[in-house]
Parts: C-alpha cells; sequence; structure tokens
C-alpha cells in the first residue's frame, strides 16, 4: 500500500515538474505573452514555436484595467503585453515599460505611416509600442429587431429596447458613450460633465441587459439582445455568422484606439519578444492573424493580400478617418482614474 | 504527555500555519490600516460608510439572509425525508445529493445563466407550452437562486447528520406519550437537531455572504455584491489598502457568525 | 401518503439539483457552438477534447494539484492531530483554533491574503503558490476528520506496543496508523475534493501560464465556452457517478453473497 502510494507520488511529481517546466525552468528558451481573450491565431504561434523554437506561454486579460496590476505588482514576468492606448501612456508614465529595441524590428516600416504618428500621442517618439490591430467603437445592432435607423449614442436609452441593450463592462468605454452622446470630450475630467455622464449611465441601466465584455459577440450572434457596443473588429466576425446584425459608428462621433505591443520592464525574454513582435509584422502572418481576429490591421502590406474587396474596402474594418468625429483615450492621472472607477461602481451597483 | 518530544511532529504544521495563515491575516490587517505611504490611517476600513461599499455590502446581507432561510426550508424537510421516509439506503440518497458537487461549481452556475437567459433553456420550454416567459436573470433573484443551489448540499449535509442520529427511541417515546407529529418534530427532533441547523447556517452564509462569482456569472455585471467590489479592488483597481480595509468588515462579520456558532456549540456539548 | 408527499418533495429537490448537470451534459452533444441554438447531436466536442491541449493542460494540473495538495495536507495533518496528543489541553485548543480560521473565513480573504503574503515575498506566482495555498486550506480538512478518531482511539495498544520494545515510529505505523486509516483517507478525499473545486483562492495566487480547470472555466465563461469543456465535465462527473455507485453496491453484493 505504501509502495504504491510512494510510486504514485513519485510519478506524479516527476509529470508535475515535467507540465510546469516551462514557468519554473526559467529557460532561455520561453516567451510569456500577456493578450486580449481571442486576439491571435492560434496557428500563428505554432508557427513561431516551430520557426525558432521558442516555447510560448500564453495567457488572455479581458480589460486593460485587469491586465495593469498583474504588470504592476511585478508578481508575473511578462515578456509581451499588448494593451490600449491610453493604458501604455499610464504604463510609460509609471516607468513599467522596456524601450524596445528597433534594430531588432527590421519589418517595422510595414506598419503604415499614419498609424506611427498616431502612435506618437501614447508614446512619443515611438519607443516602446509597435502598433497591432486598430479600430473604433461602436452600436452592433440586429435589423430583425430594430427598424429604424441607427446613427446615434441615443438608441441606447430607448426604452423601447428594454432589456435588449448590451453595453461594455470597462470603464472608459462605458463612460466614453455617455460622454459623447451629451457631446463631452471622452477624456473630460470636468466634475460636473463627470457627474452628469454618471447619471445618464445610471438612468440608462434599468434597459441594458447586461454589462459584459467578450461576450457581446455570442450574444448578438445568437439574437439574446438587439443592441451592443462592440469593438469594430468583432463586427466583421459578428456579420460572418449572423448576416442580421450590422454596424454603425453613431453621429456623435466615438473613439479611436490602437492596441500595441510593450515589453514590461521586468521582462526576462526582451529579445523573444522582439523576435516575436517582429515575426507578427510580416505580411502573412499579419493577415493570418486579420483573417482569424478580424481586427484592423495597421499592416499595408498585409492588408493588401485581403482577396474580398468588399472587406479590403470595407468602411467598418478600415474606415476613412476623416469621416468621423473621433477621439483617442488619453492616460488621466491617478487620482482622475480611481475617481473614474469609484463612479462606474455607483453605477454597477443595484 | 509522557514524552513531550513526540508533540514536535506537530512542528511543521505550527509552522505552516503561522506562515501561510497567521501571517498572511496580518498582512491583510496592516494593509487595512496603512495608507499607500505606509502610515497608518483608519480610511481604508472607514471607507465601507461610502455609499456604493455600503449598499453593496446591505445587498449582500440581505441575498445572504434570504438564500440562508431558503436553504434551511428546503434543507429540513429534505433532511427528515432522507432520515424517515426513505428508510432503505439513505446513505445512498445522501450521497446523490452531493454527487452535484463534483462538477466545477462555476459549470454548474454556468449552467443556471443558460437556463435564465431570455432565450435560455426555461424560457424555451414555457414559451413551448404557451405560457409567459420568466426574466429573473441579472436581477437579485436570479442570485439568490445561485446561492441556495451551489451552497444547499452544506445546509443538507449538517442537518442530516444531526437528524440521523437522534435515537429512535426517543421519538417513539415522544409518540407513547402522545405527542402528534407536530409536536414530535416541535418538541424532540428540531431541539436536538439544532447543532447541525447552526453550522449549516454558518456554512451557507459566509459563502453566500463573501461570494462574487455568483453574481459574476447570474448578474451580468449588474449587481455588485461586497465581495465584487473587494475583488475588483484587488484585481483591477489595484487599491490594496481599501482592498484589505473592506476585508477587515468581512471579517468582523465572519468572526460574529463564529461566536454564535461557538455559543451554540457549547450549550449543547 | 406521507411517503408519496415525501418522495414527490424529494424528486422536486433533486430535480433542481440535476437540471444544470442535465443542461450540461445536452450542451456536451450540441453541434451548434452557440448555447442558444440546438444544431444537432454530435460527438465532435468528445473526439476534439484529447487534442485540445489548453483544456487537457489545465485538467492535467489540476488533478495533479488535487492530489499533491491533497497528500502533503494529510501528511502534516496527520502528523499535527498526533503530536496534539502529546500536548496540553490549553496549547491543542490555540492550534485547533488556528484550524478553525481557513474552515470558516471567506475563501476571498484567505485568497487576498496569500496574494499579499507571496507578493511581499516576491515568490513569482504559479503552480508552487497555488500548491502552497491549496495545502494550508486543505490541511484543516484533514486535522477535523483525524482528531475526532484519535479521541475514539484506544491508548493502550500504542503503550503496549511501546512495552513490548517497539519504537514510537514503529509503534505509531504499525499500531496507530491502520486504526486511523478510515479518518485519514476521508480527510484526503475531501482535500482532494475541495481542491479540485477550488475557484476563489486558485484565482487570486496564479501566474502566467497557469490555468485549472476552474480558472480556464471562468475566463472561458467571459470569453464564450468552449462545448469541449461541457465534454470534458460529462465525463468527470459520469466517472465520479459510476466509482461512487461501485463502491457504495459492492458491501451489498457481498452480504448477499455470504447469505447464499
Amino acid at each position: 500500500m505504501k509502495k504504491i502510494l510512494y510510486l504514485l507520488l513519485l510519478s506524479l511529481v516527476l509529470s508535475a515538474s515535467g507540465c510546469s517546466g516551462a514557468a519554473s525552468e526559467d529557460d532561455e528558451n520561453t516567451l510569456y505573452i500577456y493578450n486580449w481573450g481571442e486576439y491571435i491565431d492560434p496557428d500563428v504561434l505554432t508557427m513561431f514555436t516551430e520557426e525558432t523554437g521558442i516555447d510560448i506561454v500564453y495567457d488572455e486579460y479581458e480589460t486593460n484595467e485587469i491586465m495593469y496590476p498583474k504588470i504592476e505588482a511585478g508578481a508575473v514576468n511578462y515578456d509581451l503585453v499588448c494593451p490600449s492606448d491610453y493604458m501604455i501612456s499610464k504604463m510609460i508614465e509609471n516607468d513599467l515599460l522596456e524601450e524596445i529595441n528597433f534594430d531588432n524590428i527590421t519589418d517595422k516600416d510595414n506598419i503604415g505611416k499614419e498609424y506611427w504618428e498616431k502612435s506618437e500621442e501614447f508614446d512619443p517618439g515611438n519607443k516602446y509600442s509597435v502598433p497591432y490591430v486598430w479600430g473604433t467603437v461602436g452600436i452592433l445592432y440586429n435589423k430583425t429587431m430594430v427598424h429604424e435607423p441607427v446613427d446615434s449614442w441615443g438608441i441606447l436609452w430607448d426604452e423601447k429596447y428594454k432589456d435588449e441593450i448590451l453595453m461594455q463592462d470597462s470603464v472608459r468605454d462605458a463612460f466614453m458613450v455617455a460622454e459623447r452622446y451629451l457631446g463631452y470630450s471622452m477624456n473630460t475630467t470636468d466634475e460636473d460633465e463627470l457627474q452628469a455622464s454618471k447619471k445618464l449611465l445610471q438612468a440608462q441601466k434599468a434597459n441594458v441587459q447586461a454589462y459584459v465584455v467578450d461576450q457581446v459577440r455570442d450574444k448578438m450572434i445568437g439574437n439574446e439582445a438587439a443592441l451592443g457596443v462592440i469593438y469594430s473588429g468583432e463586427a466583421i466576425y459578428t456579420q460572418r455568422e449572423n448576416p442580421d446584425l450590422e454596424y454603425v459608428i453613431p453621429k456623435e462621433g466615438t473613439n479611436v484606439w490602437i492596441d500595441s505591443w510593450v515589453i514590461p520592464k521586468n521582462a526576462k525574454h526582451k529579445e523573444n519578444a522582439e523576435k516575436f513582435i517582429n515575426f507578427l509584422l510580416k505580411p502573412r502572418i499579419a493577415y493570418m492573424n486579420f483573417d482569424y481576429i478580424t481586427y484592423s490591421t495597421p499592416n499595408i502590406p498585409a492588408r493588401a493580400l485581403i482577396e474580398d474587396e468588399d472587406i479590403r474596402k470595407s468602411p467598418i474594418a478600415f474606415p476613412n478617418l476623416s469621416d468621423y468625429d473621433l477621439e483617442a483615450y488619453s492616460y488621466l492621472g491617478e487620482d482622475a482614474d480611481r475617481h473614474l472607477n469609484d463612479l462606474w461602481r455607483e453605477v454597477k451597483s443595484y | 504527555m509522557k514524552d513531550s518530544r513526540n508533540s514536535l511532529v506537530t512542528a511543521p504544521y505550527l509552522l505552516w500555519s503561522v506562515g501561510f495563515i497567521i501571517i498572511p491575516l496580518i498582512m491583510i490587517i496592516y494593509y487595512a490600516f496603512t495608507g499607500p505611504d505606509g502610515s497608518f490611517t483608519t480610511r481604508n476600513v472607514g471607507d465601507i460608510i461610502y455609499f456604493v461599499n455600503m449598499k453593496a455590502l446591505m445587498l449582500s446581507i440581505a441575498l445572504s439572509l434570504v438564500s440562508t432561510c431558503m436553504c434551511l426550508l428546503i434543507a429540513y424537510p429534505l433532511a427528515l425525508v432522507l432520515t424517515q421516509v426513505v428508510e432503505k439506503n439513505s446513505s445512498l440518497m445522501a450521497l446523490i445529493f452531493i454527487l452535484p458537487m463534483w462538477m466545477n461549481s462555476l459549470l454548474r452556475t454556468f449552467a443556471w445563466q443558460n437556463i435564465l437567459e431570455r432565450k435560455g433553456v426555461l424560457n424555451g420550454i414555457l414559451v413551448f407550452l404557451g405560457l409567459q416567459p420568466f426574466y429573473i436573470i441579472n436581477k437579485p433573484p436570479a442570485i439568490i437562486l445561485g446561492m441556495v443551489y451551489d451552497f444547499l448540499p452544506f445546509m443538507v449535509l449538517p442537518i442530516y447528520n444531526s437528524v440521523s442520529e437522534i435515537d429512535k427511541d426517543l421519538i417513539n417515546a415522544a409518540r407513547d406519550l402522545g405527542a402528534g407529529s407536530f409536536q414530535t418534530l416541535y418538541r424532540v427532533i428540531w431541539p436536538l437537531s439544532l447543532p447541525g441547523v447552526i453550522s449549516g447556517i454558518t456554512m451557507v452564509f459566509v459563502p453566500s455572504l463573501t461570494t462574487f462569482v455568483i453574481s459574476d456569472i447570474l448578474g451580468g455585471g449588474k449587481i455588485l455584491l461586497i465581495g465584487n467590489i473587494i475583488e475588483q479592488l484587488f484585481t483591477q483597481d489595484s487599491d490594496w489598502n481599501a482592498g484589505a480595509g473592506l476585508s477587515v468588515i468581512l471579517m468582523i462579520f465572519i468572526v460574529i457568525s463564529m461566536i454564535i456558532t461557538a455559543k451554540y456549540d457549547r450549550e449543547d456539548g | 401518503m406521507k411517503k408519496t408527499v415525501g418522495r414527490l418533495y424529494l424528486t422536486l429537490v433533486l430535480i433542481f439539483l440535476y437540471a444544470p448537470i442535465a443542461t450540461l451534459m445536452v450542451l456536451s452533444f450540441n453541434s451548434s457552438k452557440s448555447r442558444a441554438h440546438w444544431g444537432g447531436f454530435t460527438f465532435e466536442w468528445y473526439l476534439g477534447l484529447i487534442s485540445n491541449e489548453e483544456i487537457m493542460d489545465a485538467f492535467r494540473t489540476t488533478l495533479i494539484l488535487a492530489f499533491l495538495s491533497a497528500f502533503i495536507a494529510t501528511v502534516l495533518g496527520t502528523a499535527a492531530c498526533t503530536g496534539m496528543q502529546f500536548m496540553r489541553r490549553r496549547y491543542r485548543s490555540i492550534i485547533m483554533g488556528i484550524t478553525n480560521i481557513p474552515m470558516l473565513n471567506a475563501d476571498i480573504v484567505t485568497g487576498v491574503s496569500l496574494m499579499l503574503l507571496f507578493i511581499a515575498a516576491r515568490v513569482s506566482m504559479g503552480f508552487t503558490t497555488v500548491l502552497l495555498s491549496h495545502i494550508t486550506f486543505n490541511i484543516p480538512y484533514v486535522i477535523l476528520s483525524v482528531m475526532p478518531r484519535y479521541r475514539e482511539l484506544n491508548k493502550s495498544t500504542y503503550e503496549a506496543a511501546l512495552d513490548l520494545g517497539a519504537g514510537p515510529v514503529y509503534a505509531f505505523f504499525k499500531v496507530v496508523l491502520p486504526d486511523l486509516m478510515g479518518a485519514v483517507l476521508s480527510g484526503f478525499l475531501m482535500s482532494f475534493t475541495m481542491s479540485l473545486d477550488d475557484f476563489i483562492i486558485t484565482h487570486f495566487t496564479q501566474g502566467p501560464g497557469f490555468d485549472t480547470l476552474s480558472t480556464k472555466i471562468y475566463s472561458e465563461v467571459k470569453k464564450g465556452i468552449n462545448p469541449e469543456i461541457y465534454a470534458l465535465s460529462t465525463i468527470m462527473f459520469l466517472a465520479v457517478l459510476i466509482l461512487l455507485f461501485f463502491v457504495n453496491y459492492r458491501p451489498h453484493l457481498d452480504k448477499e453473497n455470504v447469505k447464499k
């Protein structure tokens, strides 16, 4: 009996060290990536490992706000993270990022000039980040349930659609909707404007079916709601799955965002991270990712590879930026962040 | 007692409990009473009076009280049925009530989301039968249902244990002395099962009071319980001091329920 | 009459308890990935399960974690109970008081406190931190299972063994442990189950590239669940069901055989 137990234990310990080996050995040949959920073609990861022999440990997060404390606490050493613009400037400000060695990013010119310029807004001098995908935030609606033209955020307050509305469960995106509807900047720190936005969101709550992030996609595909606030990148995918869905950018304007790769200060495999960034810049790889996640790519040669002309020229995936009133989030500072979080909790508390 | 060296085999556990139980608790209390700069403050614990936190705490208390009562109301007759009506194989029956716990609890809670959803299983059946659909998802009743479902076995088991230990002769004696079923239940069975009831109550109340998972899965982000706020303070706002402050408040409630339990334990034992 | 009402009530509660499980089982055969539609019957998710590295990894981690944490907790817990037999009552009750803390404390507080500890100690989060945490919340189950058995134990056999020249260690393994085995085993099983099902404490102490089934399910609930998870859970549930019925019916069969 004892012998069996001992043998069992021994084999388990061995297999445990085998399976968590990648995590504990801290081998030169690994790369720790922390990315948004469903934000890369898994085949790309396999291809990278096959090509370079570097093992990838891959984790996902749901919102920028969930990602940040993990990096800040430093208990977790990720080598590569993919935050949004405003979060990158917060990380730069708090000295959490390492400068990327652009000598290793030989394919950086595949990213269109305009995107490098846009990046300067949150990463002056383009020192810390390489753009990955970009897009807008808009309303996805189901044509069989909404029989009127949708062109304003205001429809999210229409009582006709009580319990048929899905809102984003992330502070900035939720407040952006209210702030834009009221005609404010989405980066406002004016107390009156914030309070007014909060009141508006509280008034909306009775209409909202749920506050979710990635679930908007599945719920809209499954006809479980009529209207949802969603990132433009999901629009093409959801339309593929359910042709009744339509994406619009409201006339009051919306957020335009860039998610870029950055290397945290405590990264242990910086060179591997740079190799991976460069790998993602290859037109074929960037195209594979676009095809899988359907978020707009800033990679010009990759876009040229898109066969379907409707998608290559799609106003959803690649909108003409000057046609809309667009604004990017900027980092508001520690105190304003905290205040916004408090207000958001007030909205969500029952 | 002859050989005090023998008590040394407790030492590893003692070290362990100091390192992984006592010190972490001290750390929570330390964080709760310091500011971000490390200076003493009572602000974090005092944060509970903020409207949002207070409302979340009150809602948590209300929902967990209701679900504890409902668990008791469901579990007590169930324990009686298990011990009295199903004489044969009643331990097998008890097993059937624990069995669901072997399916991941998150998944089972998520299954309720599927059942209760606006276009979910239950409404599908109701509409098919020509009845009114029924919307409780993302509302407090759904949370209560989730709590009752998840924690019901914690109420059933201790009550079942204490009821099944009651000497059958006592019940028969009560009958012989002319007590009716209700009187037997009220005068004999109930007082004797009280220890089980009390431990069932704490075992349901504490996890319901502090859950953040059930409200996350069945609340659609529209219901914030105190557990959700603490979880968010730690994992999203990285405001550990505020999170620790509210944790201390929670611990006060847990200690109160522990004292109540201990009091009943002593009276009976 | 009373029996009928009792049976009816039993059935109703059983339906309540098993409805979600039935739902999950049905979904595991649903060919549509969307949980809102029935797209026809399929075995696809069961077949795909084996090749799904992520889920299988999480499954393996969960089992290894549950086994290791339960085993270590059983050893430490049993040793602690044994040592406490030689202690003064006052010290013993202090230790039992400490033991009760993780049992009665809220999981969220335990999880958060361990997270603070690991971060302060600059331990990088991963398998080890989760294992340490699981052992911590498992030990009380072992102690609470073994302690009462010790009270019932006849101390004279142990003393007799000593008198006959056995060393304390030898005497413990030969005389005391066999008597305790039932309680030790049930402590182990309880720990194993608790570790298997834990989400909250793992959630706060996990690190990169580490997932148990619970944490995997939690993140999938948010981004859309992979039906292969339903398939795995169905298999696990049925396995336990069969095991339990086997264990439960065997004694009955034995008795019947004896009668014949």
